[in-house]
């Protein structure tokens, strides 16, 4: 049983970064306003949603399997508060937070509509910070940070939002080369 | 009924209501929604009232909204 | 017939008080009754009765605040700024009335730089004569086209830039600080001044049934005494032309209603009032005739003011930003004779494609004051598409 919970949370652990490392290139590439994969935009929009919402899920599989695994001895405001741990509390206490950012981010997002455009967004930009925080998180603090394989899974993770990043300043930032962006116009007050 | 209301102050042209929404709306010259009918505020009928709310759930710039027009 | 540039030109308020007298005070009801029997319309150019947004302010329930707007930013225009030169007490005495029986307790007047200042001599000459019980603040406004446009003038007095704002809610439901707020016209208020003197009867006995009450034109271009003048509605653009001491130069047309108004032909008979124009797709607007010579060519000075109205987009909008300088580039191209198989059609797809595509009328304006080109200046658009200009024919100057 207890191996099992161990398995569940590195397992999770995995998956849910690999969707996460998806969400960010997926949610890089779309700001380009440029089509991909020959996918139309709002599909790209509703694949960067539900892989966000799965890697949440998947998240709370790995923080839950944890939580009541005895080996890993998490306490409960280990969960919440980060660095706060007694195993490799930095390693650790950097997944904490991104758990923590992940939450803000799925929570802004669905009240984006309540939120208003410009408070959702820059909650969102937390996006930048939450994925190398995940990484780091996830090369450091599990017992297989040394074998090849997840060094292999962590280094393509990277290649893919690095790709995304060079997709996105290389070419024209839309399919409208011609189009003039909006910009409000400073107006000069005569008092 | 109801129809589309643009905010253009906040619309960016980032295109996805005119994917969802063919029938009621198009691109102009610079990815713009335009209507295809036109009225600037398209109408939405019945069978399109679904999609259409899922293009206002998915505007990433929030610049459209799905306006009860009073019977 | 003159009733608000009636009286004393001085600006001074014992002579406004010794013409006029003090101004009545109306309840809210007074005011509406007053208004509708009247027939009195907004006069910074929609048009739109004023009793109606009167009553949709006092629906909206809770405090109100009141706004006039004097910022003109339409370079033909002159007639606020003239009012508040020289007529000042009479916006003052509006603002005052329509704030009074509304229940507000903030009144603004926004108003363009060169008026600032003698707004604000009036509003000091007024104090202790328990004439201003509600107070006035002074905003002023930038020297953009758009400054005035009714969101913008409620972004200013409010704080923020003056351009204009998306128009999901009602700013008679959700104005200054999110409170019913009454934007007028400066000259709407003093002419409400006026009726809440002499009564709805007095203000119809001019101009037609159907728009009754007089205007302030602003009469420009080529005549003798480019001016402001004030007419009833219905009045022949010979008339006006007249008041203005007459043409210098034969007239080929003029363009009435500024910049976002339209082309008509320079006919003596021509009647100035909203039925009588929108035939032409033309309106009144906020009183503008600008008299064109035959020598000089429409096309021209069509592309001219598409420029600056290119010049003068907020930034807000996507298809505005991108549409009007395009739209403003093909009719430039159309002017200068650079013949395009399809120009006037491509002017034509361009105005439809900005109209309606934006969060004020500023496109929408600029679309129809070109369209309306295209129709008054049809025989030369054909000549420019051949290589020649009708208007540099009759002996006039390429610019």
């Amino acid at each position: 049983m207890t191996e099992t919970l161990w398995y569940a949370g590195r397992g999770t652990g995995v998956v849910s970064l690999v969707l996460l490392t998806i969400v960010v290139a997926l949610g890089i590439g779309a700001r380009s306003g440029r089509t991909a994969f020959g996918l139309p935009r709002f599909a790209v929009n509703m694949l960067h949603r539900n892989a966000a919402l799965l890697a949440l899920v998947l998240l709370a599989g790995h923080v839950g399997s944890l939580y009541f695994d005895p080996y890993a001895q998490l306490r409960l405001v280990d969960v919440v508060l980060p660095f706060t741990g007694a195993y490799r509390p930095f390693w650790l206490g950097l997944g904490t937070l991104g758990f923590d950012l992940i939450l803000a981010l799925v929570a802004s997002s669905l009240l984006r509509h309540r939120l208003g455009a410009r408070s959702w967004r820059i909650v969102h930009w937390l996006a930048y910070l939450c994925w190398p925080v995940a990484l780091m998180h996830g090369l450091q603090t599990g017992s297989d940070g040394d074998s090849w394989w997840l060094r292999t899974v962590l280094a393509l993770c990277a290649a893919l939002v690095l790709a995304a990043v060079a997709w996105r300043l290389s070419s024209p930032f839309t399919q409208f080369p011609a189009r003039v962006t909006r910009r409000v116009r400073a107006l000069q007050e005569t008092r | 009924m109801s129809h589309l209301h643009i905010d253009w102050t906040a619309c960016d042209g980032r295109g996805l209501c005119a994917e969802l929404l063919p029938e009621l709306l198009a691109e102009d010259d610079w990815g713009y929604p335009v209507a295809r009918h036109g009225k600037t505020q398209p109408t939405v009928p019945r069978h399109l009232e679904d999609v259409a709310r899922r293009a206002v759930d998915r505007c990433p710039a929030l610049a459209l909204r799905l306006v009860n027009d009073p019977s | 017939m003159t009733n608000l540039l009636d009286g004393p030109a001085d600006g001074r308020l014992d002579t406004h008080l010794d013409h006029h007298g003090r101004p009545p005070v109306l309840n809210a009801p007074q005011l509406v009754a007053q208004l509708r029997a009247a027939g009195l319309t907004g006069r910074g150019g929609a048009g739109f009765p004023t009793w109606r947004k009167v009553d949709a302010v006092l629906r909206a329930g809770g405090t109100p605040v009141v706004v006039a707007n004097g910022a003109e930013g339409e370079p033909f225009s002159g007639k606020d700024r003239a009012l508040l030169t020289y007529q000042p007490h009479l916006v003052l005495d509006g603002l005052q009335l329509a704030a009074r029986a509304l229940g507000a307790r903030t009144a603004h007047l926004y108003t363009g730089p060169a008026s600032a200042d003698g707004v604000r001599a009036a509003l000091t000459a007024r104090r202790g004569t328990g004439l201003d019980p509600i107070p006035v603040t002074v905003t002023v406004a930038p020297d953009t086209f758009i400054a005035g446009e009714e969101s913008a003038a409620v972004a200013a007095v409010s704080g923020r830039p003056a351009v204009p704002a998306d128009k999901q809610r009602r700013i008679t439901e959700a104005g200054v600080g999110g409170a019913p707020t009454l934007v007028q016209n400066v000259e709407t208020l003093a002419q409400i001044a006026l009726i809440a003197r002499h009564g709805p009867d007095w203000f119809r006995s001019a101009g037609t049934p159907d728009e009754p009450g007089t205007f302030l034109a602003t009469v420009s271009g080529a005549v003798v005494d480019p001016g402001v003048v004030e007419a009833g509605h219905g009045v022949r653009l010979g008339e006006l032309i007249a008041a203005a001491g007459g043409p210098t130069a034969p007239l080929q047309a003029v363009l009435i209603g500024g910049y976002h108004g339209g082309w008509a032909p320079a006919r003596r008979d021509l009647e100035i009032s909203r039925a009588a124009l929108a035939p032409l797709g033309a309106s009144p607007g906020a009183g503008i005739v600008r008299a064109l010579p035959a020598n000089e060519c429409g096309l021209v000075e069509t592309a001219r003011i598409a420029g600056y109205l290119a010049g003068e987009v907020a930034g807000q909008c996507g298809p505005c930003i991108n549409g009007l300088p395009r739209l403003a580039g093909t009719m430039a191209d159309l002017a200068r004779q650079r013949a395009r198989p399809g120009l006037p059609a491509e002017v034509a797809r361009l105005a439809a494609m900005v109209t309606g595509r934006g969060a004020c009328r500023h496109p929408d304006g600029t679309a129809r004051m070109i369209i309306s080109a295209l129709r008054t200046f049809e025989a030369d658009v054909a000549a420019h598409l051949a290589g020649r200009c009708l208007a540099s024919a009759s002996g006039g100057v390429r610019r």
